[in-house]
């Protein structure tokens, strides 16, 4: 129990999230009507993303210390996921923008930010693919890593905020106050951040699970 | 102080002994500026602004890539050994970093000179233009000499510098291309402060990154 309850706490929160993104009740706003409800699920999704990334870095600056190669599978784990999250949130905004912008993929600094994102991960990946060496590859693997997501980090925080975004507490002073969001909508919207983050946790346990099973036999 | 000192003059000892190499890359600004030329200038004679500053950082881009990705890759293997016996790692990367720093500002003064000549020079605020290159300079040989210590480890090296470097400068390019853009329209200086600290900030972060990480791409 003590070693699981997040994961029951998690899918709990998702539940709620699910039953009230689809039944709740939101407030009307013009352009946005329902698809409002799609802030429980294509913003948590960045979140989640971010904190992969991060727990991703994290591990990589930890078997840049140790050099323990279990460190590694960590670091390349949380990244396989962060992408998979980085695509859900890109599916989810391009289905809400559809409906409120009027096209699915318009010219946002965000969505060129992502896009980058995903290019920096997707190179990690080949950077991986090409060695043999485990030693090497993890340790190349991990000076990219740490690298590369100090690289992404202003382009998402910073560039956004310099120029004018369709997004919104973008092109000046951001702020969670101008979602248009009311009370209501809060207290799913928060819930909703920690039950995906949860799930991208458990997703990740999982692979990273996989993962050993896999490199254990390799050494055998 | 000293060894860095020395490392730089080794460098640039090298360079002066088999020119060929830094004539190349002479050669290669000369000539994609010149198929620039024949594809815009010849015909048409019409180039917009925002096409000529692009085509240049994109010109510099490829110039800096191929100029940076020998700075690992020019000695033999074992030569890198005896330095690592002889030199500090941080002394290493910040040699290499302040050579290439100099040898781009010197490709990309030649290039923006030869450039605008052959495609005409649309910048009215030529000096702060020239700030955004030697800016560039800097941001393009900080990261790019971290990705071609990574890369230079690999066997398909070239193509591996590329594909690493390209998502990695990219938030420095975008900045690059504003602050350029602002100068290029000749708009009042303090407008620019913003991208000026934002590059100083990401250049910051990188040459730092630099320094921490490299020593460990130097142990294999």
């Amino acid at each position: 129990m003590r070693k699981w309850w997040w994961k029951i706490l998690g899918a709990v929160l998702l539940i709620y999230t699910a039953f009230q993104g689809l039944a709740g009740i939101v407030p009307r706003q013009p352009i946005l009507n329902e698809t409002i409800r799609n802030v429980y699920f294509h913003v948590p999704m960045w979140f989640a993303m971010m904190t992969l990334m991060s727990a991703s870095m994290v591990f990589s600056i930890k078997y840049l210390r140790k050099g323990n190669i279990d460190d590694d599978i960590y670091a390349m784990s949380f990244a396989h996921i962060a992408i998979l999250f980085g695509m859900l949130g890109f599916l989810t905004g391009m289905v809400w923008g559809n409906f409120t912008w009027g096209d699915p993929l318009p010219k946002d600094p965000k969505l060129i930010a992502v896009e980058i994102g995903l290019l920096i991960y997707s190179a990690y990946f080949v950077l991986r693919g090409s060695f043999d060496d485990e030693q090497k590859k993890a340790r190349l693997s991990a000076v990219y890593n740490v690298f590369a997501f100090a690289t992404f980090m202003p382009l998402v925080w910073i560039l956004p905020r310099l120029t004018d975004s369709l997004h919104p507490g973008n092109g000046g002073n951001p702020a969670f106050g101008r979602y248009d969001m009311d009370n209501q909508m809060r207290m799913v919207f928060y819930p909703a951040i920690i039950g995906w983050i949860l799930l991208a946790v458990w997703i990740t346990s999982l692979k990273i699970r996989t993962e050993l099973l896999i490199y254990k036999k390799q050494e055998i | 102080m000293n060894e860095i000192k020395a490392l730089i003059l080794k460098d640039i000892q090298l360079e002066w002994r088999n020119k060929y190499a830094f004539n190349g890359m002479l050669l290669y600004v000369v000539s994609t500026v010149f198929v620039c030329y024949l594809s815009f200038k010849l015909k048409v004679n019409q180039i917009e602004p925002i096409t000529w500053n692009t085509l240049f950082w994109i010109i510099l881009l490829f110039v800096a890539i191929n100029a940076i990705a020998r700075s690992f890759t020019q000695e033999n293997k074992n030569r890198n050994i005896y330095y690592f016996l002889l030199v500090r790692p941080e002394n290493f990367i910040i040699a290499k970093i302040v050579y290439n720093f100099f040898l781009m500002l010197i490709l990309s003064g030649i290039g923006i000179f030869i450039f605008a000549a052959f495609m005409g020079n649309p910048v009215q605020d030529f000096a702060l233009y020239l700030l955004a290159v030697v800016l560039g300079a800097l941001g393009f040989s900080a990261c790019l000499t971290l990705m071609s210590a990574i890369a230079s480890q690999a066997d398909n090296s070239s193509s591996l510098m590329a594909l690493l470097s390209f998502p990695v400068i990219i938030p420095i390019l975008i900045m690059l291309i504003r602050l350029s853009k602002n100068a290029m329209d000749g708009l009042e200086r303090s407008n620019s402060t913003d991208e000026i600290l934002t590059l100083l900030g990401i250049d910051a972060i990188v040459i730092a990154l630099s320094f921490i990480l490299f020593p460990f791409l130097w142990k294999t």
